[in-house]
């Protein structure tokens, strides 16, 4: 096998570092259009560079049999002692090199949207700069050789999103969500932080290059430690997978994902839709020959979580009214779909359909889900509005949007031969084979995300026009660009061959066609898209009439199940209440006050003794003069040099 | 070393002449008689180097560079004062120890 | 009583009244020409010990240099027949309790040592020569290290009081 040298791959992140840093420093001395130009451009590099090296990973060297994972840059960053030594570096296998891809492929995307959408707006440049950082924090993670290195690029990632939520920092509900977007993931990334301390405490090392080697012995360590009747590995991987529900909003960590819709669109194009809140899958997948072999209990659980989470998410999306939301809780719901596939997924060959669906899906989804945002995006940028009520028609005024659009949606249904039918359908086989519980809450999901996506399609493009104040018009070029671009995507990326490509154990497999679970799926699928023309097509009164009959189990709904208010009210009244009050008093009385004691009593007396310093020389001199007869005297005297 | 007088008498004049120049430092408000006062400390001093030179190592020189030397430092020393003095006094219109006191606390 | 042991005696008496007289005088103008008499006497005390030289130099230094330095500072800042009000009582009483104090702390503490006599060297005039090689010696009596470091506190002395006396740029002429 031909060595192909890849340490040109480094260039892929540190490209939009080096733009991230020019850009927000010098940003403020360009006109907003060149830092737009310069983002797209080193972002388009890397994209170029990235589809490069997936070309060479896959197929320049295609043996036929396995891939292996390549370790072109690893250098020492930091070094504690001799056992304790973080290294920054590039890892290339197969997940890597499908992420690189997808997350410079919807990056370069939204970069180009965005220099439509974004014109005009107050802190172009800061947004561009921002942007940079995000995808250069994002390739660092999934390009990480070490657990260590993803954890920091991990917290980057929190920080760019932190920041892009809250770009208009004007608005209070842009600031509040994201505070709240960064509390959250915050709080899930320390029990990701206490599980890689566990983990690498008794395995010495942060290496994947020694932590995923099947059947190593590095884990013998943890076998004896139990805590609360779970042992120590388990412990450790379902605190990484905390971290990992905190980015990827996995109930009940999700609920920040709905509000971070505050920021631009392209950014929840990009960030909140198609690759940050998939970090958290990426992780699992990253992590997966540890939970399979040492924490399978784990991954159980972890199977639970995302198909609870998938099924809540849809239902809520189907209440909902703001059309990023919808998308926002539709993520949600997909996410849970990948959580699911490799909760049911086994190790290697046929057994490893989980895992493969998963990251298909991954994939196709990050295609169709940016491309629905971005779609959402160019009618926001029209009608100036996020609300299904103030759109309706629009098929006639944007037609690249509004075909884009469709196929995005019935990507997102699963018909047949769009890319999300390809992924689902193997998600929802993995899970048959494994756990029928999660295959039928699956099952009803894909219905429910037929009914929602085209509820949303129809509200937006059928049914009578609204009063527009102005006439709604088609994006310019640049921004239908990606569009037309992500619609390819989402139509035809289902055909590519990823069980060949990206696996658990990195060997290829075939597939067989489950005609059983294909054919009901597509049922399900149409089934909701049929209900939903028959709601929404029309303008009709049949919605009310079923929300009306639904009552309280509609109004919940609405509501997003009142899970935020549970959190404030577990956050506000009991956690503020019965533990932070008593601490502040604690901090305020006690602790303050020794220290604000010391400093009165420090004053108090200063007062009293500042008359000495009366500024009379004479006395100075007197008390100088005193001062050496006393120490004479003392010498003399008392130290015997008499 | 001079017949009859011992280096006691010397240096108990040095001594007293170093005390009345603490004294007049203490007691007088004038700034420059405080100089008046300092140089009479630094002579006071320059006597004692020389008398210890010259009853108890009479073959060497110390004592006597040291005196030339202080004697140097005095003129220095004086110097400034005076431009102090003097500036203080432009800023003030006075030169009374008692008004110089704007450094405390 | 040989001449020597009067003149000292004479020297002393003239050093220590006219001291006394530099720090009670309430004149200042007096004050400053006790001081030069005390300044003298000293000098002539250098010259019974046989230090000749030093004594031409604080005869010229002290009396010529620093003196009338400081009798150009009075008329700058002061009239001549000012007199000082008397010094406050307190400040009077710390000046004898340290004059008091210290001499006798002193002179007792003197008084009580024995120093090593050396009767046998005789005391005999300087050479002029060997002031000077010493004085820019780098050998081992040589004090060159100390002249230049003189020089340039000498310097900087200069520069300092030319900086610190002149006039601000912005002050009032009518100030001085």
């Amino acid at each position: 096998m031909a060595m192909i040298n890849y340490s040109y791959t480094i260039l892929i992140p540190l490209i939009p570092l080096v733009i991230f840093v020019f850009t927000g420093l010098l940003g403020m001395k360009w006109k907003p259009l060149v830092s737009g130009i310069i983002g797209t451009v080193g972002v388009g590099i890397s994209f170029f560079l990235s589809l490069f090296t997936a070309y060479e990973y896959f197929f320049a060297t295609a043996t036929g049999s396995a891939y292996h994972t390549i370790i072109p840059v690893n250098m020492l960053w930091l070094s504690f002692t001799h056992t304790l030594q973080i290294h920054m570096g590039v890892l290339l296998d197969p997940i890597s090199v499908m992420m690189i891809v997808v997350v410079t492929t919807i990056s370069f995307m939204a970069h180009l949207y965005s220099i439509g959408y974004m014109k005009g707006e107050r802190g172009f440049q800061r947004y561009y700069s921002f942007l940079s950082l995000f995808t250069f924090s994002m390739l660092g993670v999934v390009l990480a050789t070490n657990i260590f290195q993803i954890y920091i690029f991990w917290e980057l990632v929190g920080a760019s999103s932190f920041l892009l939520i809250g770009f208009y920092y004007d608005k209070p509900s842009a600031v509040a969500a994201a505070k709240k977007a960064f509390i959250v993931t915050r709080f899930a990334d320390l029990g990701f932080l206490i599980g890689i301390l566990i983990l690498s405490y008794y395995t010495g090392t942060f290496d994947f290059s020694k932590l995923l080697q099947p059947g190593t012995h590095l884990f013998a360590g943890l076998a004896g430690v139990s805590f609360l009747g779970l042992s120590g590995i388990t412990w450790a991987m379902a605190l990484i997978f905390m971290g990992a529900a905190g980015k990827s909003a996995m109930f009940p960590l999700h609920i920040w994902l709905p509000d971070a819709m505050e920021g631009p669109t392209p950014v929840s194009a990009l960030i909140h839709a198609a690759t940050m809140v998939v970090a958290g899958v990426f992780l699992v997948a990253r992590l997966f020959p540890i939970y399979h072999f040492q924490a399978p209990d784990v991954l159980i659980f972890i199977g639970y979580v995302g198909g609870f989470t998938s099924l809540i998410a849809a239902i809520i999306a189907m209440t909902q009214f703001d059309i990023k939301r919808v998308l926002a809780y539709s993520t949600l719901s997909q996410i849970g779909y990948m959580m699911v596939a490799l909760g049911v997924s086994g190790y290697g060959g046929e057994a490893g359909l989980g895992y493969m669906a998963s990251m298909f899906h991954l994939f196709t989804h990050a295609m169709f889900k940016a491309l629905l945002f971005l779609g959402a995006g160019s009618i926001i940028h029209t009608i100036h509005s996020n609300f299904m009520k103030d759109m309706g028609g629009l098929r006639k005024y944007m037609p690249i949007t509004h075909f884009t659009f469709l196929a995005a949606c019935l990507a997102i249904s699963g018909i047949p031969p769009f890319a999300g039918f390809f992924s689902k359908d193997e998600i929802l086989a993995a899970a048959f084979e494994s756990n029928k519980l999660l295959f039928y809450v699956e099952y009803i999901t894909a219905g429910l995300t037929s009914f929602y996506i085209f509820r949303l399609y129809f509200n937006i493009f059928w049914g009578k026009d609204p009063e527009y104040k102005h006439k709604p018009h088609e994006a310019p070029l640049n921004m239908t660009i990606p569009l037309i671009f992500l619609g390819l995507g989402s139509t035809f990326g289902g055909f590519v061959p990823f069980h060949k490509l990206v696996t658990s154990d990195m060997k290829p497999f075939t597939t067989v066609t489950h005609w059983g679970i294909m054919l009901p799926s597509v049922g399900i699928g149409l089934l909701g898209l049929a209900v939903a023309w028959v709601l929404y097509k029309k303008e009709n009164d049949l919605p009310d009439k079923i929300s009306k009959k639904l009552g309280i189990l509609y109004t919940s709904t609405y509501h997003k199940f009142y899970i935020d208010e549970i959190y404030l009210f577990v956050t506000k009244k009991i956690i503020f209440n019965y533990i932070a009050r008593p601490i502040a008093w604690f901090d305020h009385n006690i602790v303050d006050g020794f220290m604000i004691g010391v400093g009165t009593v420090t004053v108090k007396i200063s007062y009293k003794i500042k008359k000495f310093q009366s500024g009379e020389l004479q006395q100075y001199a007197f008390v100088f003069v005193a001062g050496v007869i006393m120490l004479a005297l003392f010498i003399l005297y008392s130290l015997g040099y008499h | 070393m001079i017949q009859g007088i011992s280096i006691y008498h010397f240096l108990i004049v040095s001594t007293l002449m170093f005390f009345i120049g603490i004294a007049g430092f203490i007691i007088r408000q004038n700034l420059i008689t405080i100089l008046l006062s300092v140089e009479l400390i630094l002579n006071s001093v320059v006597i004692n180097f020389l008398v210890f030179n010259r009853y108890l190592y009479p073959d060497q020189l110390q004592g006597h560079f040291f005196a030339l030397f202080i004697i140097g430092v005095a003129a220095a020393e004086a110097s400034v004062a005076i431009a102090l003095i003097i500036n203080i006094y432009r800023r003030i219109h006075n030169i009374e120890s008692d008004n110089v006191n704007e450094m405390k606390y | 009583m040989t001449m020597n042991v009067f003149m000292f005696y004479l020297l002393s008496f003239i050093i220590l009244t006219f001291s006394v007289l530099t720090i009670t005088s309430r004149k200042m103008l007096r004050a400053t020409i006790y001081l030069l008499f005390v300044l003298v006497a000293t000098s002539g005390l250098y010259f019974l010990l046989n230090y000749q030289f030093l004594a031409a130099v604080q005869l010229t230094l002290y009396a010529g240099g620093i003196v009338v330095l400081i009798i150009f500072s009075i008329l700058l800042t002061s009239h001549i027949s000012q007199r000082f009000k008397k010094p406050e009582p307190w400040k009077l009483w710390m000046g004898i309790i340290a004059f008091i104090v210290g001499s006798v702390l002193v002179s007792w503490t003197l008084l009580s040592h024995n120093f090593i006599k050396n009767p046998g060297m005789k005391s005999t005039p300087v050479d002029m020569h060997l002031i000077g090689n010493q004085l820019l010696g780098l050998g081992k009596n040589g004090y060159v290290l100390s002249f230049e470091v003189i020089s340039i506190l000498l310097l900087a002395a200069m520069i300092t009081a030319i900086v610190i006396a002149k006039k601000e740029k912005n002050q009032k002429s009518d100030t001085l």
